[in-house]
């Protein structure tokens, strides 16, 4: 039987991590942490949870030791947000590139300076190229149900790579929303334990993390690129198996309202929820308007972002970060590449907006979509547009 | 000399974990450092390595010189990593996985330890980690070009402090590591050098056989780095002890003790000599060397009075060796 109840989105990860039954759990509280950390510190005090948890003095010491743990063969969870994983990123690469499968909640935030405690994806942005795989998820339930799957995912033998799991910080780690808890006995039939093959252990030796002269490195690279690209099958039959055993079902590009809509609105994260609201409202208005919300920023869903923006006119995508100097918005300028060799693609419009926590509301919604529609139908050269910007 | 072929074999281990076949420099003091301290290890011992010498020689793809297994992430977080690996056998044992006891045995050199990875070595020994932290200090950074670090002693020459019109080389004294772990009140801390190899052997054995955190910091010579000839590693790590720049001592649950006592200290100029890092001293300068390195070292015996006549009873092997 699965119960229904109102939790904090930060205490149903912890509660998802738990039910995965980790080995390590290493955490610093970057400023100010989410609760996800400090439920588990609760959990593994009351002894609800068996684990080792250990309180580092960094987030660079949090994902090493999680490398540490994870080439013990352990199951090894951590969290983290914006500066944390700033700080992070150099152990990030190398968790990847030793194929350690180790798992992560990020709570997506922005960057200092100016400093920042608010949400907005400049983070999660900036490890993209990191070798991970990155899942956003944009209500609590998603959260749970993407905590549990990232550890299968991240230790299936035809993976073994790291997994984070974005999701917006505040505006949905810190709400209160209802969550469906699974039974802990459905967890452990969806979830086998872990068995890293090659772990260090005295009883066979292995030597990990030697240095790979130019005539190995860039094989070592590729063998990694190809197995980050492969694990999308993977990621792919471990949410159909999740849908069959928990009834929900996630996709890499899911879809609202979009088969055979003109005008397309692309978001990421939690902005997601809101944006639908103004969809349903344009919709009701006879607009002919759908929207589609990545769930897989790495591996790159390439193929169904292609399939599911095929018919549309207009694509309208907001981007919550901005790569300065460059194109404006990250996802925009990625998936106009996505989309460069088709012989037929819409016309993307790209905004930046909801930076440090700015809110986007229904009719901030309405409003970029018009916009969007009017700057695609003068055919103007638009590069990006930070939406409601004060100059 | 003869007791020393008639006894080593007996109390020594044969078996090398750190094989031959690595490619450190000739005459490589701090292969020889280790190689010893894997004299005092079995089997069930983990390897964390943080980038640097050891790392570089033993590690290129595919090989491996390590006959342990081994792990080498990155520069800055061998601490953490063992960390990690600690307690990940501590809840995998407990959570009834068949798993060996193992021991953690992290590596890093003076950089690694004193400068970019103190911070995780603090969090470490703070926490409390059952692992066993060695420290090989060849006082600068050797893997990268010689350039200076914290550990680097006062006027030595490297590439980021030479020597000019206006500069004597280093400026700084060298950092007291072992001083700043014992700080952190862990069970053990040690200094030794390859010179003394049965000291060296023992105290790695007993940081091992410790329960918590254990610290021994190694003096290990680089002729390269040094711009020293490459046959006298073994003298240098003599000299640096009996000059009282590099005391033998440990710090045992709080308790000090001298391992090497010494009547009266050989001036420093008698190791200074030997290198070219120290060519260009004046007797000036080195006159001011020899005082701090007087004021420091009676500053460490007084810190050992409490415990002073034990280690005179317990004279150690190598102890006796000096004086004879």
């Amino acid at each position: 039987m699965t119960t229904r109840v109102g939790v904090e989105v930060s205490i149903a990860v912890a509660d998802a991590a738990k039910m995965a039954n980790p080995d390590v759990i290493a955490a610093y509280p970057i400023t100010p942490q989410t609760h996800i950390v400090e439920h588990l510190a609760d959990l593994v005090a009351n002894g609800e949870l068996d684990a080792e948890y250990i309180p580092v003095e960094s987030e660079h010491s949090a994902m090493s030791a999680c490398l540490g743990a994870s080439a013990s063969g352990a199951r090894t969870f951590t969290a983290t947000a914006s500066q944390g994983l700033s700080l992070m990123s150099e152990v990030l690469y190398v968790a990847a590139g030793m194929r350690l499968p180790v798992v992560m909640a990020v709570a997506n935030r922005a960057l200092s300076a100016p400093l920042s405690i608010w949400c907005d994806h400049s983070d999660m942005m900036s490890v993209r190229d990191t070798g991970w795989i990155q899942i956003i998820v944009e209500n609590g339930q998603q959260a749970l149900d993407n905590t549990i799957c990232a550890f299968r995912i991240a230790e299936d033998k035809r993976v073994l790579l790291p997994v984070m799991v974005h999701m917006d910080g505040f505006n949905l780690t810190h709400v209160i929303e209802p969550v469906i808890f699974p039974e802990q006995s459905e967890v452990d039939r969806f979830l086998p334990p872990i068995q890293y093959p090659l772990p260090l252990n005295p009883d066979k030796p292995v030597a990990m993390g030697g240095f790979a002269p130019p005539a190995i490195f860039t094989e070592a690279k590729w063998a990694q690129e190809m197995n980050l690209r492969n694990s999308k099958k993977v990621i792919l039959e471990c949410w159909s198996e999740f849908s069959k055993q928990f009834g929900r079902t996630y996709s890499p590009v899911e879809k609202y309202h979009s088969e055979g809509a003109k005008v397309l609105l692309l978001t990421l994260g939690s902005f997601g929820e809101t944006a639908s609201v103004a969809i349903d409202r344009m919709r009701e208005s006879g607009k002919d308007v759908g929207q589609i919300r990545l769930r897989l920023w790495r591996p790159f869903p390439f193929e169904e972002l292609r399939q599911a923006v095929k018919d549309a006119d207009i694509l309208i995508i907001l981007d919550r970060d901005l790569s300065p100097g460059g194109p404006g918005g990250v996802v925009a300028s990625e998936v106009k590449a996505a989309l460069y060799h088709q012989s037929k693609k819409p016309k993307v419009v790209s905004f930046v907006g909801g930076l440090g926590g700015r809110d986007v509301t229904e009719a901030g919604f309405e409003d970029i979509i018009n916009k969007g529609i009017a700057i695609a139908s003068r055919g103007s050269k638009h590069e990006y547009e930070i939406y409601g910007v004060r100059e | 000399m003869e007791n020393f072929t008639v006894y080593v074999p007996r109390l020594i281990q044969k078996k090398e974990k750190f094989a031959p076949g690595h490619r450190a420099c000739i005459g490589c003091g701090e292969v020889l450092a280790l190689k010893l301290a894997f004299k005092a290890l079995g089997n069930n011992v983990i390897v964390v390595n943080a980038t640097g010498c050891m790392e570089i020689v033993a590690s290129q793809l595919p090989f491996t010189s390590w006959h342990l297994p081994w792990i080498h992430t990155l520069f800055e977080n061998t601490a953490a990593v063992a960390s990690g690996i600690e307690a990940a056998y501590k809840a995998m044992k407990r959570k009834g996985r068949d798993l060996p006891d193992v021991k953690v045995v992290a590596i890093a050199g003076d950089g690694g330890t004193s400068d970019i990875g103190l911070q995780a070595l603090s969090g470490a020994l703070e926490r409390g980690h059952n692992f066993l932290y060695i420290c090989l200090d060849n006082e600068a950074y050797m893997n990268t070009g010689i350039q200076r670090s914290s550990a680097t002693p006062f006027g030595a020459v490297t590439t980021t402090s030479p020597a000019g019109k206006k500069s004597i080389g280093q400026f700084t004294w060298k950092k007291n590591m072992p001083e700043i772990v014992a700080a952190h009140k862990i069970p053990y801390v040690a200094t030794a050098s390859p010179s003394y190899p049965f000291d060296l052997i023992d105290k790695v054995a007993k940081g091992v056989a410790t329960s918590g955190p254990a610290y021994v910091h190694i003096y290990s010579v680089c002729p390269t780095g040094w711009r020293c000839a490459t046959d006298i590693a073994v003298k240098l790590g003599r000299l640096v002890v009996e000059t009282g720049i590099f005391p033998l001592y440990e710090v045992e649950n709080g308790k000090y003790k001298m391992n090497m006592e010494l009547p009266q200290l050989r001036p420093v100029k008698d190791y200074l000599k030997l290198q070219g890092r120290f060519r260009h001293l004046s007797d000036d300068t080195i006159n001011v060397i020899q005082g701090r390195v007087e004021k420091e070292y009676y500053e460490l015996v007084e810190k050992t009075k409490d415990g002073s006549k034990r280690a005179k009873r317990k004279s150690s092997k190598d102890t006796a060796k000096i004086s004879a």
